[in-house]
């Protein structure tokens, strides 16, 4: 086991490394560049120069990329030149990923709560009008683009009727800041106003975001039911005259719930990465924005930080799966 | 296995535990915005654009920054609200010594700091030679002073700035190194604010250093002491907004509002339907497609004068049949510009004739623009031998400039134009940051394209000499043209003229000479910018340099 | 079967998916029959199934209408998409888009331009950014998965870290920077920036499906009997492969249509709009959302319908092929 982990995080540093390469050259081939983006319409050749040259522009690439790794080995990662000019790019992903975890969190809930319950009762009545009426309108939820949901979600419940706040994550009640998790600082510190403030404020982003993993967790949760409910366990307690309650809950529902589990686990990576264009349409500030804006302004350091870790979260993730598994299900630890 | 299960949980709930013991509400339970009594609102929130850089002003580059420094900072000269012209601000009044290389400040006394530090002539003396004597990064950083100022006093040939004296307390000497129209009218930027000296030493405010590809800044740049209607409250990066309260030291009027909220909506849809949803009370730069319905909607557009030029820049350097100025003046003829202004700015919006707005002094009122002529301009090509040319015109994506809504629709609709008369179009665009600066500017990547400027202040160098002074290295590559050193040689002249009519007269005949002799480029016109409040929003004014102050807005309930 | 690594939505779903060629595997197996035509009982008695469901049905209507109307757009059209007969009346502010009149049913766009036309024509234009995009991800994805799953050892190895990395970066925004790195910004970037997020896609999945095959029975049998490694891999490995591929292509077809939607949004978008394309047409739109939203909502309708008729297509697809469905 000790080596097995052992060899997976030597091969995550590889992965990394890898990355922080690839990334680091596709990323200064862009056209275009920090520089202008600092400068604007005011740059002259001389203050273009200058400004190169003090940013370390002007020497080779590979010069800079070994500069950025030996700082980088000292967990200095450089500092943000437009996303929040001076901060170090470290310290903006810590203060932006808590609000991507918040909304993940929320549109996971979302889905699950909708989607467990209705691809159960799609599978019940499999074919049947209702289910093929599920079926589409789950698929219909995949094919709006988001941002046209967004916006017509904003546009009903908060700009004509003024249900929900338009965007952001909080309103400005001046709350203090412990976690940057809004709703749980609200609770830690008793300033229930802005739990509650930041409660509304993920609402629409949360539903925005939650269509896709409904319909992924909806067709899984409908798949497994139909199989479970063919299976011979099913059968058997039906002809020993068990009620039909109990085999629901029993039986089926436990049964069918473990494949959605898993599902439910593949979605978070999924979300925790993928934001980009819900958070931008709400601007809700997480990592999903910051990358855009970063990308946007050639805001290199934090571009290089917020992929790498996107990157090791990913495998991290991937890491402790596998160990749970083995942990789990002894055939693993065999291998 | 059940402790296994359980341990992560208790270790949570430990965990929140031992936080919420520490974590402590720090707000001011008192200050909640609108509860006192009255029919408005102690807050007014405005819907920024983008996020401030740092609140140092001197370090600052961008709009959205100026927007917030400008509400806690002032300068020795101040803008007279509602126009480009500069006023007394910090100083009462200023004259030059004969020469005009010495000017003398007189201030305004009993005037303090937000820290309770006093404002006098040492001051003033010590924050100008702090700009002065920036190092390293810190000197790349100031972007402003190098632009305006020159060099740093370890290279003091290229300054502008020599020295400064205090007198006694109410006087303050400046002494420049030539003579310029610039000088002291860009005393009045943003950048050159009066600022704490106690603060500053005690902030370590010079303190900047690069940090891979970019630069931290010192602690002093997130807590600035100025002078102005608001001090910085809190900078809520998380949240995405800047608070600033009333300055109670402040020796002005006290602000109308005492609590103004920045929430920085980068999407200009977004910031529209916070507007109408009310949770902001303005905002700046709506798109002119939305004017109407915005007031429609019973909200205020405040349509400030235009203080900006868009023009199509040449490059004979690259497309050596653009050295001909008669296909230079075949293109001015083919565009119709009337119509490209009428259909893609918004009202109030000219068709330019030279290279400045009319609000500044040297402007030619006797030049006319180039008349749409498709005939005239076949013609000239003809005669130039230019017939069936090509050129490469360029506009950038990803952005939207004052003097620019839409530079995608401009450019359609110059090609068109263009084509009319038989020129081909070969179109290109890059994003704005995504390389198209770099080719304009610095790679000359193109024959024909699309940019602009928005003054700084009221000066004819502002615009002419950005544009045309540095004959190395401008976008028009002037260096190639016979004319260029000239045009380059006579703007440094007029720039140095005392006399403000002499000054005048020379600038009105460059323009003349730039229309008709020479054409680098062709300017096309002045859009004026607007911001927008809802309808219960009193007491703005409208700025040409965006310059505006909150602290005499209200915001009705 | 080894417990699944359950950490990415995507890679699962690929995995499942690859899964069903397994399944092909064994189906030939019971039948018997090792050559010849592989996958026919597969794909007809999906078939026979796919006959009677209505999702699919409606699906495969969808995409045969939309298909036509790409086909024939420009005669329907009344207007040339990119003529601007009405540009004498768009004035910014006042009057940014000419509203319906006679012969412009639905008014114009803020060039002036006959917006029923280009709704009409732009299905021509989406249909070539959906279906290019899907070829060149197709293409990109098999080489790479051939190159892996034929053969093996520190070849896949390589390959698959590679395309472990290209999945670990948000698809969005591999997309957007590829359409960024592009010196010219055209529909072709757009169609590249699309399609090479689907490169990993493939790449996995096909990697996926011929893994499975590499030591079934037939693939070893035609080694026994000596035919040539290339053979093997083409002839026999790769087609029992189609089946999963081709259901990940019709899906793939709908998020084309939508993430070139999403890269105009962004701004990143062909600048050039003399032809028209829905996703286009919606990103351009945004600017006008609140006062003329029916610049953004008719062609959002359009990307909705065609984007769930591809979908709906392809999910039933899926299950149709998915050994576990069929019994």
């Amino acid at each position: 086991m000790a080596r097995f982990i052992i060899r997976r995080l030597l091969q995550m540093v590889g992965v990394v490394f890898i990355l922080s390469l690839l990334l680091f050259f596709w990323l200064r081939s862009l056209p275009g560049g920090t520089v202008s983006a600092i400068l604007g319409e005011r740059a002259t050749p001389e203050t273009r120069a200058a400004l190169t040259k003090a940013l370390g522009l002007d020497q080779p690439v590979w010069v800079q990329y070994a500069k950025f790794l030996g700082r980088a080995l000292r967990g200095d990662f450089g500092a943000s030149t437009k996303v929040l000019p001076g901060a170090d790019a470290l310290d903006i992903f810590f203060s932006r990923f808590p609000a991507t975890i918040e909304l993940s969190f929320f549109s996971l809930a979302i889905a699950v709560v909708l989607a467990i319950p209705l691809g159960y009762v799609s599978a019940r009545r499999a074919n049947g009008v209702l289910d093929s009426g599920l079926v589409i309108a789950s698929l219909v939820g995949v094919a709006v683009p988001v941002f046209f949901l967004a916006f017509l979600l904003k546009y009903q419940l908060a700009v004509e009727h003024n249900v929900f706040p338009v965007s952001g994550r909080q309103d400005s009640l001046g709350c203090t800041r412990v976690t940057n998790f809004f709703v749980l600082d609200g609770l830690l510190t008793r300033e229930f106003d802005c739990s509650v403030s930041a409660l509304k404020h993920l609402v629409l982003p949360s539903i925005a975001l939650a269509t896709i993993p409904f319909a992924v967790i909806y067709r899984i949760t409908r798949a497994s039911v139909i199989e479970v409910l063919g299976e011979d366990y099913v059968r058997t307690a039906e002809s020993k005259g068990l009620t039909a309650r109990v085999i629901r809950g029993r039986h089926v529902l436990r049964n069918a719930l473990l494949p959605v589990v898993t599902t439910i686990g593949l979605q978070t990576g999924g979300l925790l990465a993928g934001a980009v264009l819900t958070e931008t349409v709400f601007n809700f500030g997480g990592i999903g924005s910051a990358l855009a804006d970063a990308f946007r302004n050639r805001d290199y350091a934090v571009l290089q930080v917020l992929i790498l870790a996107a990157a090791v979260i990913y495998v991290v993730i991937n890491l402790l799966v596998d160990i749970a598994y083995a942990v789990i299900d002894p055939r693993v630890r065999t291998r | 296995m059940t402790l296994k299960r359980t341990a992560p949980l208790v270790l949570l709930t430990v965990a929140a535990l031992s936080m919420s013991a520490c974590a402590q509400s720090d707000r001011d339970s008192g200050s909640d915005g609108g509860t006192s009594g009255g029919d408005v609102k102690d807050t007014f929130t405005f819907g920024a654009a983008g996020a401030p850089d740092v609140f140092d002003p001197l370090y600052a580059t961008d709009g959205e920054t100026f927007r917030i420094t400008r509400q806690i900072h002032s300068g020795l000269l101040g803008i007279k609200p509602g126009t480009a012209d500069i006023q007394p601000e910090l100083a009462e009044s200023w004259t030059p010594s004969e020469d005009g290389l010495s000017w003398s400040f007189k201030l305004r006394q009993g005037v303090k700091f937000s820290d309770g530090t006093a404002f006098d002539a040492k001051a003033v003396c010590y924050n100008l030679d702090r700009m002065y004597n920036q190092k390293g990064a810190g000197q790349t950083a100031a972007e402003y002073w190098t632009y305006f100022f020159g060099t740093f006093s370890d290279d003091p040939s290229g300054s502008l700035y020599k020295s400064c004296e205090a007198k006694d307390d109410a006087t303050a000497v400046i002494n420049v190194t030539r003579t310029t129209s610039s000088f002291p009218t860009i005393l009045s930027l943003d950048s050159f604010s009066m600022q704490s000296p106690t603060a500053l030493e005690k902030g370590d405010a010079n303190n900047v250093q690069t940090a891979g590809e970019g630069f931290t800044y010192p602690e002093y740049s997130k807590n600035p002491v100025g002078i102005g209607p608001y001090k910085l409250s809190k900078y809520d990066e998380a949240n995405k907004t800047v608070t600033l309260v009333a300055n109670d030291a402040f020796y002005g009027e006290k602000p109308k509002s005492k609590t103004l909220v920045f929430k920085i909506i980068p999407d200009e849809s977004t910031r529209r339907q916070e507007l109408q949803a009310g949770s902001i009370d303005g905002y700046d730069l709506p798109n002119p497609v939305d004017w109407k319905g915005l007031e429609d909607s019973g909200n205020k557009v405040e349509v400030r004068p235009a203080f900006n030029i868009l023009y199509l820049g040449l490059n004979p350097e690259r497309n050596p049949k653009l050295k001909d100025l008669k296909v230079r003046q075949a293109i001015a003829y083919a565009l119709n510009r009337d119509q490209m202004v009428k259909s893609q700015l918004p009202e109030g919006a000219k068709v330019a004739s030279q290279f400045m707005p009319d609000t500044v002094s040297g402007y030619n009122t006797s030049l006319q623009p180039y008349p749409y002529d498709p005939e005239k301009a076949k013609s000239l090509l003809k005669e130039a031998g230019a017939e069936g040319m090509t050129l490469k015109f360029a506009f950038p994506t990803e952005v939207s400039r004052p003097y620019m809504p839409d530079p995608q629709k401009i450019h359609a609709a110059f090609t068109k134009d263009l084509e009319a008369v038989g020129i081909k179009v070969d179109s290109v665009s890059k994003p704005w940051n995504g390389g198209y600066l770099d080719d304009v500017s610095a790679n000359g990547a193109y024959d024909m394209w699309l940019l602009g400027w928005t003054g700084d202040y009221n000066a004819a160098d502002n615009f002419l000499g950005t544009f045309f002074s540095d004959i190395k290295g401008n976008d028009f590559h002037t260096s190639v043209m016979p004319w260029g050193k000239t045009l380059s040689e006579d703007l440094k002249k007029a720039d140095a003229i005392v006399d403000e009519g002499q000054r005048e007269a020379a600038y009105q005949d460059i323009n003349k000479r730039i229309a008709e002799e020479y054409l680098p480029g062709i300017p096309v016109s002045h859009s004026p910018p607007a911001l927008v409040t809802s309808g219960k929003v009193k007491g703005l004014t409208a700025s040409p340099l965006t310059a505006e102050m909150f602290d005499t807005v209200t915001a009705g309930k | 079967m080894s417990p699944t690594n359950p950490m990415n939505r995507r890679k699962d779903r690929i995995d499942d998916l690859a899964a069903t060629a397994g399944g092909t595997d064994t189906l030939v197996r019971e039948a018997g029959t090792v050559d010849e035509k592989p996958g026919v009982s597969l794909i007809a008695s999906a078939w026979k199934r796919l006959r009677r469901n209505p999702v699919f049905l409606l699906g495969a209507v969808i995409t045969l209408l939309f298909v036509v109307l790409a086909l024939f757009s420009p005669f329907i059209a009344p207007n040339d998409p990119a003529a601007a007969p009405l540009i004498d009346q768009v004035r910014q502010q006042t009057n940014p888009i000419p509203g319906p009149q006679p012969g412009f049913p639905l008014g114009g766009d803020n060039a002036g331009r006959d917006f029923l036309s280009r709704l009409l024509v732009g299905s021509q234009q989406t249909l070539i950014v959906g279906v290019f995009a899907t070829v060149f991800g197709l293409a990109g994805g098999m080489s790479l998965g051939i190159l892996a799953g034929a053969f093996g050892g520190w070849v896949d190895a390589l390959v698959m870290r590679i395309v472990d990395v290209l999945l670990s970066i948000p698809s969005l925004l591999l997309a957007f920077s590829i359409a960024a790195l592009a010196s010219r910004p055209s529909q072709l970037t757009v169609i590249i920036a699309v399609a090479a997020v689907q490169v990993p896609i493939f790449a996995r999945l096909l990697r996926g499906s011929m893994l499975a095959q590499r030591h079934s029975d037939h693939v070893l049998a035609a080694r026994a009997l000596g035919v040539s490694e290339r053979a093997v891999v083409f002839r026999h490995m790769l087609p029992n492969s189609l089946g999963p591929l081709i259901v990940q292509s019709t899906l793939v077809l709908a998020t084309s249509i939508i993430d070139a939607a999403a890269l105009s949004f962004l701004g990143l978008g062909n600048p050039d709009d003399r032809r028209p394309e829905w996703g286009a047409m919606l990103g351009s739109a945004q600017q006008f959302i609140y006062d003329n939203p029916h610049l953004a909502v008719y062609p959002a309708l359009c990307i909705i319908v065609v984007a769930l008729g591809f979908t709906l297509m392809g999910e039933s697809l899926r299950e149709a092929l998915d050994p576990k469905s069929r019994r």
